[in-house]
């Protein structure tokens, strides 16, 4: 993050409160959370995070085995939590190396989580940096799937949020982490992530940011540390007038049969998308594929797709396809000729092409994508 | 039903179509001969109104409308549907949401899948990887839930298996009112009386002839209407002696000749 970038932000915010009942925020704040995944009821959840500016407001898990806790507190309680801070991704710097806030979230040897678990990360002050860290861990056998809703209030149009993620999957377990964005028109946005899978886990990413950031940029990875650990990264972007996303995923491939896939789908209406994916194989055996598609709605606007294949050994097979282009006249054609007028064509070739079916994505969680989507302001 | 009147077509600048006259009248089905290239699946396309065959001379009467000059979706609203030869794949898109929209949930999607062995492609992408066979089958699903008065058919029968080649001949009798689709509720007696569903079916190896009753058969070479007449007879001929035949046809029809049907 460069510090020219911070400077032009808000370092402080006024504490908010705990809130022992989210059902209680204003309606239109509930709206926005329900955009990015976030059900205030806690209804159909196994635990519910959410930080407000820098403070956290509700921190509440239901099912035994599944820890959420703040970062900080999971620190003073944990004296082995040393071992995964900082371990993946560099902590220094951030925040001028006081602590940071952010979500806690463990689930214990060989538990399930019954529901998804969801965090929020909302930025409510006007002009905020928001910098948060969190740690996932999944440890042996277990299983969880993570929401992360991260967006701006309602009437917050500038801010910054710069998030650290460091994810733990250990062996045979499983994680799959949503995250949807929502942010005002004047947010600038760095996530940084790293997850490391050990052998016999599974990866699924999915990220989702349908809406009008002046500045994203991320590039999140994951090393397949163990055999036969596998990775998915999806990736849903639209881009309107004004907004700048620059998102890509990589995989390291570090253990024999272990697989990567990485898809992503972008959508510029005005604005730019630089779609990255980089994913390396580092040992024999090992396979990857990537997939990146790209739909011009407008004729202003850019998509940069940028495929990386690298392969550091020769028993590996990587492959990758890449399309980018307008939405094709002999589809809108086939579709009128069954009744469909040509903005009704358009709309169902559209939603089509970001009907991405995600493998192993938990129902629920595909709701939560499809609904994002069907509320993204591309009135499709 | 349907009259061409000198219906003359350019694709890209290049003329395809000349003075093409045909009427179709309510009930009738049409077979359309011809080697590739000759303008068969041009005249299929300018009848259902894509932009990219530009219609330079002439025009198309619709029941008695002039239609020349509408979009697609309005030709498909009046009741004229088309089978495609080579469908595009939609992405994403299922085929029971195609299939419910056409049908405008007159009948269910399942009720008409099984007519067809669809049953299993209703939660499928629209023609992402379907065989040949399948393609057919996917487009005769889909008109079959549109229902249109004007049927338009490009080699309905090419690349289907013998398995499902009667599968797609009751499809087409259905479509044309000549038997009774299983979810229809006339008797054969009534349909037939009251048949006014048209058909115009492009077919290369004539093969579908055997499951679909034709009245009317027609030749199209070089871009012209070469011989117009039983549609047995003009296979018949085209069998035995090929589209060459078909040139003297020409020929006479630029001298201003009438056209006439192929004999011995």
């Amino acid at each position: 993050m460069s510090v020219e970038i911070k400077r032009e932000f808000l370092r402080e915010a006024e504490p908010h409160a705990y809130i022992d009942d989210l059902r209680l925020l204003p309606a239109m704040e509930k709206e926005r959370l329900l955009h990015i995944g976030i059900d205030v009821t806690g209804k159909g959840r196994a635990g519910t995070f959410m930080q407000l500016d820098h403070s956290v407001v509700h921190c509440r898990s239901v099912q035994e085995g599944i820890e959420i806790l703040n970062i900080r507190e999971a620190v003073e309680k944990y004296d082995w939590i040393c071992e995964y801070t900082g371990r993946l991704l560099p902590l220094a710097g951030a925040r001028d190396g006081r602590p940071l806030t952010g979500y806690f979230i463990r689930v214990l040897p060989g538990v399930k989580a019954r529901y998804p678990v969801q965090a929020s990360l909302y930025i409510a002050r006007e002009g905020l940096a928001q910098e948060v860290y969190n740690l996932v861990l999944v440890e042996e056998g277990a299983s969880v799937d993570l929401i992360t809703g991260c967006a701006t209030g309602a009437l917050v149009h500038r801010g910054m949020h710069a998030g650290i993620t460091e994810a733990y999957v250990k062996k045979g377990a499983k994680l799959s982490f949503t995250m949807i964005h929502n942010w005002g028109k004047e947010v600038i946005v760095r996530p940084q992530s790293a997850t490391l899978v050990e052998s016999g886990g599974v990866f699924l990413a999915n990220f989702v940011c349908l809406s009008g950031v002046k500045s994203l940029k991320m590039d999140p990875f994951t090393r397949l540390a163990g055999e036969s650990a596998v990775a998915r990264y999806n990736t849903i972007l639209i881009a309107p007038p004004g907004t700048t996303m620059d998102t890509g995923s990589r995989v390291y491939l570090s253990a024999p049969e272990t697989k990567a896939e990485v898809i992503a789908r972008a959508i510029t209406t005005g604005g730019e998308i630089i779609s990255r994916g980089h994913i390396v194989g580092e040992v024999p055996g090992i396979r990857g594929h990537l997939e990146c598609r790209g739909l011009m709605l407008s004729e202003r606007g850019r998509i940069y797709a940028v495929p990386e294949l690298e392969a550091l050994v020769s028993k590996v097979e990587l492959s990758h396809e890449a399309a980018v282009g307008k939405v094709a006249e002999e589809e809108i054609e086939y579709l009128m000729a069954r009744g469909f007028d040509e903005e009704e064509a358009t709309a169902a070739i559209v939603r089509g092409f970001l009907n991405v079916r995600i493998e192993g994505l938990p129902a629920v969680l595909q709701t939560e994508i499809d609904k994002a989507i069907a509320a993204s302001q591309l009135g499709i | 039903m349907l009259l061409l009147e000198g219906l003359t077509v350019a694709v890209a600048g290049r003329l395809v179509l000349r003075d093409i006259n045909m009427e179709i009248k309510p009930g009738e089905t049409h077979v359309l001969f011809g080697p590739n290239g000759s303008g068969k699946t041009t005249l299929l396309g300018t009848i259902m109104g894509f932009p990219r065959y530009k219609v330079t001379a002439g025009r198309i009467l619709f029941r008695g409308r002039d239609i020349t000059g509408l979009p697609v979706n309005e030709r498909a609203a009046m009741g004229i549907g088309m089978a495609f030869q080579r469908p595009p794949t939609l992405h994403g898109v299922m085929l029971e949401d195609i299939v419910r929209f056409a049908s405008r949930n007159r009948i269910a999607p399942e009720t008409l899948a099984g007519s067809l062995n669809m049953n299993d492609f209703l939660g499928r992408e629209v023609n992402r990887g379907f065989s040949g066979g399948e393609l057919k089958r996917s487009e005769l699903l889909q008109l079959l839930a549109q229902n249109p008065e004007l049927i338009l058919l490009d080699e309905p029968e090419s690349g289907v298996d013998l398995e499902n080649i009667a599968l797609i001949g009751h499809a087409i009798n259905y479509l044309l009112e000549k038997e009774v689709a299983p979810w229809d509720s006339r008797s054969l007696r009534e349909m037939r009386r009251g048949r006014t569903k048209s058909g115009l079916i492009i077919t290369h190896s004539g093969y579908i002839l055997n499951y679909v009753e034709a009245d009317v058969g027609h030749v199209i070479y070089e871009g012209m209407l070469s011989c117009s007449g039983n549609p047995r007879e003009l296979f018949g001929c085209i069998k035995r002696i090929g589209y060459g035949e078909c040139v003297r046809c020409a020929l006479q029809g630029a001298r201003g000749i009438s056209s006439n049907v192929c004999r011995d």
